[in-house]
């Protein structure tokens, strides 16, 4: 009875606490953006469960749950994803976890083969894209042309500027940081962790990434802007 | 106390207490470690309610009859058929943990129930397709990974025929639920897997949250050139960073400097030994169980993987 009931509320707040991440859109923050609708399955089936169990107490011959002897219930451990949810809702990753495992692009997307670039003046690429062409096509389909990039600010310990992005395949537990330096005109000061929007051009110089060992490629800035944090904070 | 009056104490603490709460956790480092922890548990969250329905479902509705007459009859024959049915529950290995409770309950032999238990999450068409946008200038990866996670199933459920003892397996005892609304007994079946399944998730994400932001990354550089120990620390960092195995290959993927044999064992070690796969085996078949079987997984999956580099590579 007692378990029951305990049981049933611990799976509601939990099953809750998902649907409250999903429906606000901070979901995006943890997983894939694509998760929603699996989200909305794991916690909708969570609460059902849950409600069906509350109102099994109001029964006449409410189900005995089976008890294990008086042992820890292992469902007050669910207590602190909950919790950290509801309560905390951190941030996105970000500088902290680049400056730890360093710039990983990976390897060369099959065929090796970049198709050109899309029309527009700057054109507007991602992190991942810019690079990729950069360091597995020498620059070849970016070579004159104008791109636009938005991303955080790291600084490197002899104030160096990169651009950085997260990028993640399944949740912020499988993150991969991708860096771009950056040169050219860039303000006085830029400070780290904030979001900025990069216009320039394609520089053929690179560099080593001290943690990762990977190439980093360069970007010649022509104009950089503050921007306010994106919602969807990783590409993927 | 009753238990009930425990949980609102706690919740009303909690709500009075999030200045505090949110003040002490907001260095960077915690900060991304609540972010990591809060990842894996809603990202495995889908799964576990998949295969905890399943369980449920396995539990009620299908009789016990079913199994012993869709798997051979022989314990040896029944392992490989177990092994190879794993390939169609796509999902990761937080929905295989449940369902295989559940059909060692419905009598399904435990050697075939543990070949399913570690195939499932390693060799379904979903985690296959990943490996090959992975790894797309190394195809071979594909049929490597899926021969090496299938030998290692097959192996491990063997050696349980062979070796397993029956008191090793601590099965929570389950309501006999005859004569009950089949409905409602589904759900309390449900509401109890989801729970411990849950619960015991939560203690793994917890871990392998700390280790994810804490662990240098220099520690895995300095070692990419030994070939011995490349294995190992690949070894290593796929227990303890418990990613999904829908998305393991892309990780293996950017870990460029190693070699393929290495982050073969990466692949293979992920999907069926890793610290919150280890805590629901805990909930699911008890500690004297997981103490035993997790070490004897790993110890298969590296030698299975690095053979299987050996002869292909």
């Amino acid at each position: 009875m007692v378990r029951q009931a305990t049981r049933s509320v611990i799976l509601l707040l939990v099953g809750g606490a998902i649907l409250k991440t999903t429906i606000s859109g901070t979901y995006v923050r943890y997983v894939k953006e694509g998760m929603w609708p699996l989200l909305y399955v794991a916690g909708g089936a969570m609460a059902v469960v849950a409600l069906v169990g509350v109102a099994g107490l109001f029964r006449k011959n409410p189900e005995a749950e089976h008890d294990h002897g008086g042992r820890f219930d292992a469902a007050w451990l669910l207590m602190v994803p909950m919790l950290a949810m509801l309560l905390l809702a951190p941030p996105a990753l970000g500088s902290f976890s680049v400056s730890r495992s360093g710039s990983a692009l990976g390897t060369a997307p099959a065929g090796n083969e970049f198709a050109p670039l899309p029309a527009g003046d700057p054109v507007r690429l991602s992190v991942v894209d810019y690079a990729s062409r950069a360091i597995f096509d020498q620059g070849r389909t970016l070579t004159g042309r104008t791109v636009r990039l938005s991303g955080f600010v790291i600084t490197g310990p002899g104030g160096e500027a990169y651009l950085a992005r997260l990028r993640i395949n399944c949740c912020a537990a499988d993150a991969r940081p991708v860096k771009v330096r950056l040169t050219g005109s860039l303000p006085d000061r830029m400070v780290p962790n904030s979001w900025i929007e990069v216009v320039g051009q394609y520089d053929e110089r690179t560099d080593v990434d001290e943690v990762s060992t990977e190439k980093v490629p360069y970007i010649a800035a022509t104009a950089v802007t503050p921007i306010a944090a994106p919602k969807k904070a990783y590409e993927s | 106390m009753r238990s009930v009056e425990v949980l609102l104490a706690l919740l009303v603490l909690a709500m009075l207490g999030r200045g505090l709460l949110s003040d002490a956790m907001s260095t960077p480092l915690l900060q991304s470690w609540t972010t990591v922890f809060i990842s894996i548990v809603i990202q495995a969250m889908p799964f576990v309610a998949l295969g905890t329905l399943l369980s449920a479902a396995i539990a009620v509705f299908v009789p016990p009859a079913f199994f012993s007459r869709a798997l051979p009859k022989h314990p040896a024959l029944a392992v490989p058929a177990a092994g190879l049915a794993g390939g169609i529950l796509p999902g990761c290995e937080c929905a295989s943990v449940p369902v295989a409770g559940a059909l060692v309950r419905r009598g399904v032999t435990p050697g075939a129930a543990l070949a399913f238990l570690l195939s499932a999450p390693a060799i379904n068409p979903v985690v296959m397709v990943s490996t090959y946008v992975a790894f797309p200038n190394q195809p071979s990866m594909v049929a490597a990974r899926f021969g090496a996670s299938l030998l290692v199933a097959v192996i491990m459920g063997w050696l349980w025929v062979r070796l397993g003892r029956s008191d090793w397996l601590r099965q929570p005892r389950h309501h006999d639920h005859a004569g009950q609304n089949k409905w409602l007994a589904f759900a309390a079946a449900a509401r109890h897997d989801m729970t411990q399944a849950g619960g015991y998730l939560a203690i793994g994400a917890f871990a392998a949250a700390t280790l994810n932001v804490t662990v240098p990354a220099e520690w895995l550089r300095a070692v990419s050139g030994n070939p011995v120990l490349s294995v190992l620390a690949l070894a290593a960092l796929a227990v303890v960073l418990s990613i999904c195995s829908e998305a393991d290959a892309f990780v293996a993927a950017s870990l460029t400097q190693f070699s393929l044999t290495s982050r073969l064992v990466f692949l293979v070690v992920g999907p069926m030994v890793d610290l919150k796969l280890f805590a629901m085996q805990v909930g699911a078949f008890g500690r004297g169980f997981a103490l035993r079987f997790a070490p004897a997984t790993l110890v298969v999956a590296v030698l299975v993987a690095v053979g299987t580099g050996a002869l292909l590579w």
